[in-house]
């Protein structure tokens, strides 16, 4: 296997991918929405119980490739506990590091286990995927019931 | 897996009759020496587009440097010309369908195009309140979508015919659907995920008795089989160019004579009338009046190139060699352990569809993507057939005539990489 691939199943992801984190329904969510990538016909949804402005409590549901089930599952252990706008900003590092030429001005820190998700930035095609539950979250954090698309 | 004898004789395109030589073959379509990372190129994506031979890319251009002028309104030497070329390849269509009549041809953008084109002229004219359009469970969206839009235009009503678990249409289901009120039948000849290969005959004889028109999309059939619009007995056959050898952008649909006459026109523009006042405008006829505007002239005439290109080549050493493949790729498959394929249907041309315990169809295609190996892999435009399956996605690999036992063998190597990264 290829470098750049070995980059992108990295382990962590392929666990992450096999056996997901807060995998199930919220039945106390406050804020529901469904993303779907239409390339594909995946489809997640993001149950999201907010108590004033922190994320009490996040899961998700569905099925999707080994990415973006990775990239869901660690966005919801990532974000449990934060504040909206803490989520949002950690949406914005996430979207540069998949989107952009590595480099070091993005907060490591921060990021943390995200970090393994880098490898997708070799893959423009795989993009998508990996920002589907982000993209469902941000809507749920606006406010949105509704289905959201990864285009 | 069927053999489809075909009587034409085999023209001179390198072909020793009734051996394929499939080596001769892919040094006609330059794109197969592109080395994807470094790895020989293995190009298992054909029903989504097919490579192009040098006859057709090579027809293009000179097109532009030769002929170019607009057709049917010049009175120049140049629009001659272009005319000429533009109305030869219609003529060259009618041939390749075996349609009894020139004017049955209609230059369309493609598959999507003919369907849309059927659906918005006879459906308006034919469909009401009540009416019933038939489609089945195997159906591309394209062969979907238009019907759904004429229903919640007209009222009328879409029923969907089953298959069998194995992919193969249930004919006697489909024929207990069929009613006084169903007026149209929309049935794909060969499905783009199943391979299936469906007895148009019949679904054709069944719904003639009951007075129903049939259209046939035949965007997956026309590359492989020999196609006799007349000994299919349906009505209306939609097919894309690009899917073919030939050019994006084109396509056909076949029409019945008298049904085409007495359709009202698609698009209102310039080359569809007869004449025009601002008062009244007397339409043109068939197939005209559903070609308003400058058509895609360069497209017309790489379809006419693939045409000639399909036509001279020997199909049934064609024939031969797609079901050899099909007969290698299938046991070949069936020895990756947890692979399971989709569609198994006694009657299959040049799909291999497969899921993969545990690893999820686009990580197969990333991976393979990397070893060289081209394949399509998601819904392939047919959710509601993978819903009926209970799947979201498969890995599809696709032949043409170009294809070879290597490409599959490094198919079956790259997949085996796909399960040690996922091991
Ligand atoms: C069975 C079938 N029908 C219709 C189409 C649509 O063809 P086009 O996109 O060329 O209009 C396709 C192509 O994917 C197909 O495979």
């Amino acid at each position: 296997m290829s470098n750049d691939l070995g980059d992108l199943y990295q382990q962590v992801i392929i666990d992450h991918g096999r056996h997901p984190q807060n995998f199930h329904r919220l039945g106390d969510a406050t804020r529901t929405v469904e993303g779907v990538n239409p390339l594909c016909g995946d489809l997640l949804t993001v149950y999201v119980k907010l108590l004033d402005d922190r994320i009490d409590d996040i899961a998700f549901e569905g099925a999707g490739c080994a990415i973006s089930m990775a990239s869901a599952s660690l966005m919801t252990t990532a974000l449990k506990g934060k504040r909206c706008e803490e989520a949002l900003a950690l949406f914005g590092f996430v979207h540069a590091m998949l989107t952009e030429t590595p480099s070091d001005e993005l907060p490591s820190a921060e990021l943390g286990k995200l970090a393994v998700l880098s490898g997708v930035s070799a893959f423009p095609m795989r993009v998508k995927c990996a920002t589907l539950a982000w993209h469902a979250l941000r809507s749920a954090l606006e406010g949105k019931n509704e289905l959201v698309s990864s285009e | 897996m069927v053999l489809h004898p075909d009587s034409s004789t085999s023209a001179d395109t390198g072909q020793a009759s009734g051996r394929f030589d499939v080596e001769a073959m892919r040094e006609q379509f330059p794109i197969l020496t592109v080395r994807p990372y470094g790895k020989p190129l293995a190009y298992l994506d054909s029903a989504a587009t097919s490579q192009k031979p040098q006859a057709v890319i090579d027809a293009m251009s000179p097109f532009f440097s030769r002929d170019n002028a607009n057709v049917h309104r010049g009175v120049h030497y140049l629009s001659e010309r272009a005319t000429e070329a533009y109305e030869g390849a219609r003529v060259k269509a009618q041939g390749f369908l075996n349609a009894s009549e020139v004017e049955e041809i209609v230059f369309t953008s493609g598959t999507t195009g003919a369907i849309n084109l059927v659906a918005e002229t006879y459906g308006a004219a034919h469909l009401g309140e009540g009416d019933e359009v038939l489609i089945t469970e195997m159906e591309h969206h394209s062969n979907i979508v238009p019907w759904q839009m004429l229903c919640e235009r007209t009222g009328a009503q879409l029923r969907v015919a089953p298959i069998s678990d194995t992919g193969e249409l249930l004919v006697d289901e489909l024929k207990a659907l069929i009613g006084e009120r169903t007026k149209l039948v929309a049935i794909t000849h060969v499905s783009n995920v199943l391979g299936t290969v469906n007895p148009i005959r019949e679904v054709t004889e069944i719904a003639h008795a009951a007075g129903a028109r049939v259209l046939v999309d035949g965007a997956q059939a026309a590359p492989h089989l020999p196609i006799d619009v007349q000994a299919l007995g349906c009505d209306f056959y939609a097919l894309s160019g690009h899917k073919m050898y030939g050019p994006t952008g084109i396509g056909v649909l076949y029409g019945r004579r008298e049904l085409l006459e007495e359709m009202p026109p698609y698009q209102g523009g310039g080359d569809m009338i007869l004449s025009v006042s601002f008062e009244k405008t007397v339409y043109n006829n068939a197939p005209y009046k559903f070609e308003a505007g400058t058509p895609n002239l360069v497209g017309v005439v790489g379809l006419g190139v693939a045409i000639d290109f399909l036509t001279g080549l020997d199909r049934e050493a064609l024939a031969a060699h797609e079901h050899d493949l099909l007969a290698y790729g299938t046991e070949a498959l069936l020895l990756v352990p947890g692979l399971r394929l989709v569609g198994t249907a006694p009657a299959k041309q040049s799909i291999l569809s497969f899921v993969l315990d545990g690893v999820h169809p686009h990580d197969i295609g990333t991976i393979l993507d990397r070893e060289g190996v081209a394949i399509r892999t998601g819904h392939h435009c047919a959710q509601p057939l993978l819903s009926r399956l209970g799947l979201s996605a498969t890995a599809r690999a696709s032949l043409a005539c170009y294809s070879t036992r290597a490409e599959i063998d490094a198919l079956v190597a790259g997949l085996e990489t796909v399960q040690e990264a996922f091991g």
